[in-house]
């Protein structure tokens, strides 16, 4: 294999993961849009929806033959992994976030680190701590396209990603609750001048932010098994994809995805980082930014025209 | 007319600093009345009290014979308080600047649900502000200074307001366009049937457009007439109009 192509299966692999990054990475820029605060709980929402889509798996599925069956099972328990998710994320926002609006801007930032704790030692309480392997729900012999390699499960990766992004930015720009979100991001008491009920789109943002994140942790699922702790590392990578296109921006958030996906999967063999060391790459990534633009790819300059 | 708006011995605080104290006035529907008053007089926190947006320290304020603010949060919430009608054009317009003139427009209309009806305002206020129609895809962003405050007023009128409050409308603008700003409201009052209440360091202009006028000093109401008279009243021409 000529290292160009072994370039190319690189980038492949990195647009994968980074499609997963991008779902995650939504929830993160959304919140951060309306409430300038970071959902560190974000990562652990996605542990949740890797779990209950995987038991709805199961339960649907037993030990059937991958098949017509299980690929519609599979779409069933993602559907209700997002419905359990968004309502998950709406009480965590009312019951943990919504009380400390006005409070200093560290306390609801505390209270997130400790939902997170509570969500993933209660998953190891529930469910223990040993790792499962989410099945395939098709067949997954590897698909030969000249010299590179792609399995069908990363294309249902990125089909659904790409898919969930598009309905995203339906929503947000051609429906009245999208643009009353993107509003109240811009000039929350302006909106509620607007007759907008700004406590109404906060919780359609953590809603439609953790549905994503049921998406993202099923897709991560297929790589990173499912595990109490597996949203830890994957939640702050995408919450480095995140500030990388510039958190508070939705196509910000889409794009720093994939481009960390793809640095991720070419930088660590370029740089021939060992395997256990490649979030290096992500980190490493994450200080450049800050320090060369802090704003990110898409973020917007602060200062207004006065 | 009856009375639409009546502010009841209203105060209002920022810590340990009186905004207003013991400010009652009330607007007539149909009418357009002025409120004038220096820099810092306490103008402008007076209307955002009106719309919820300030807390009230004692007093109450009742639109349409609806107890609307109240102290210690007793009173509505601002987007309840728009949807009995009361649209608020802020001072500094404060437009979505990153979304363009129709999505403006849009937002603006949010509490009307009927689409056709949405459509047949928009294409109002592209009558009424033409360079809002040639601009309507444009992001606010790109507005002049004249065209965000046509834009802010126009996103008011969407929802069809009974009470359209105006912050400094004239604010930072060229007098021929501020000329055209106050011709616009009063047109707005006179066609549309909208009661105003406008706040304005431009006394003279101010006065002129108003039926009736307050004058606003530290946080208190110290004089009220029919705008031709204050426009006579000695105290107002030496403190306001510089003769």
């Amino acid at each position: 294999m000529s290292t160009l192509t072994l370039y190319m299966q690189y980038i492949v692999n990195g647009l994968t993961l980074g499609a997963i990054y991008s779902l995650i990475a939504l929830g993160y820029t959304m919140v951060y849009g309306i409430l300038k605060f970071i959902n560190f709980a974000h990562g652990d929402i996605l542990m949740v929806g890797a779990f209950i889509g995987l038991l709805v798996y199961t339960a649907l599925t037993g030990d059937a033959a991958p098949g017509a069956w299980t690929l519609s099972a599979f779409f069933i328990a993602m559907l209700v992994s997002m419905i359990a998710c968004a309502i998950l994320g709406m009480l965590i926002e009312r019951i943990a976030y919504k009380p400390l609006r006005n409070a200093n801007r560290l306390a609801p930032l505390l209270s997130a680190i400790g939902v997170s704790f509570i969500l993933s030692n209660g998953a190891a309480w529930i469910f223990g701590t040993q790792s499962r392997r989410f099945p395939y729900p098709f067949e997954n012999d590897p698909i030969h396209i000249g010299s590179i390699t792609i399995t069908p499960h990363q294309i249902v990766v990125i089909v659904v990603s790409v898919a969930m992004m598009l309905l995203l930015t339906f929503f947000v720009n051609r429906t009245r609750m999208g643009k009353a979100m993107r509003a109240t991001s811009l000039d929350q008491s302006t909106s509620q001048l607007m007759g907008i009920n700004v406590n109404r789109v906060i919780s359609l943002t953590f809603a439609i932010g953790s549905a994503l994140a049921a998406v993202g942790g099923i897709l991560a699922a297929f790589d990173f098994r499912v595990y109490p702790s597996m949203g830890t590392m994957t939640g702050l990578k995408a919450f480095v994809a995140a500030v990388i296109g510039g958190i508070g921006n939705i196509q910000g958030a889409m794009i720093g995805g994939v481009l960390l996906g793809i640095l991720e999967a070419v930088g660590a063999p370029l740089l021939h980082i060992p395997n256990g060391m490649k979030d290096t790459v992500a980190f490493a990534v994450l200080i450049i930014v800050l320090l060369v633009k802090p704003d990110g790819i898409l973020g917007k300059n602060e200062r207004e025209k006065v | 007319m009856g009375e639409i708006l009546k502010i009841d011995g209203i105060s209002v605080s920022y810590g340990s600093i009186r905004a207003l104290t013991d400010v009652s006035m009330n607007v007539n529907e149909g009418d357009i009345v002025a409120l004038i008053g220096a820099n810092g007089a306490g103008k402008s926190t007076l209307l955002k009290a009106i719309v919820g947006l300030e807390p009230l320290k004692s007093g109450s304020i009742s639109f349409a014979g609806e107890t609307i603010c109240q102290p210690k949060h007793h009173g509505l919430t601002t987007d309840l308080i728009a949807r009995r009608g009361i649209a608020l054009v802020p001072e500094g317009r404060h437009v979505f600047a990153d979304m363009t003139v129709e999505e403006n427009l849009d937002m603006g209309a949010f509490m009307v649900r009927d689409q056709s009806l949405i459509e047949k305002r928009k294409e109002e206020m592209y009558d009424f502000f033409p360079i809002l129609g040639a601009r309507r895809k444009q992001k606010t962003r790109s507005l002049s200074g004249g065209e965000q405050q046509m834009m802010a007023i126009a996103r008011a009128l969407m929802s069809s307001p009974r009470l359209l409050l105006l912050d400094e409308p004239g604010l930072g603008l060229a007098p021929l366009i501020v000329q055209d700003i106050f011709s616009k409201i009063r047109i707005i009052n006179e066609e549309n049937k909208v009661t105003v209440f406008l706040v304005e360091q431009n006394a003279r202009l101010a006065l002129r457009t108003s039926g009736y006028g307050y004058v606003l000093e530290n946080g208190r109401i110290v004089l009220s007439d029919n705008g031709e008279a204050l426009l006579r009243n000695e105290r107002v021409q030496k403190a306001y109009l510089g003769a």
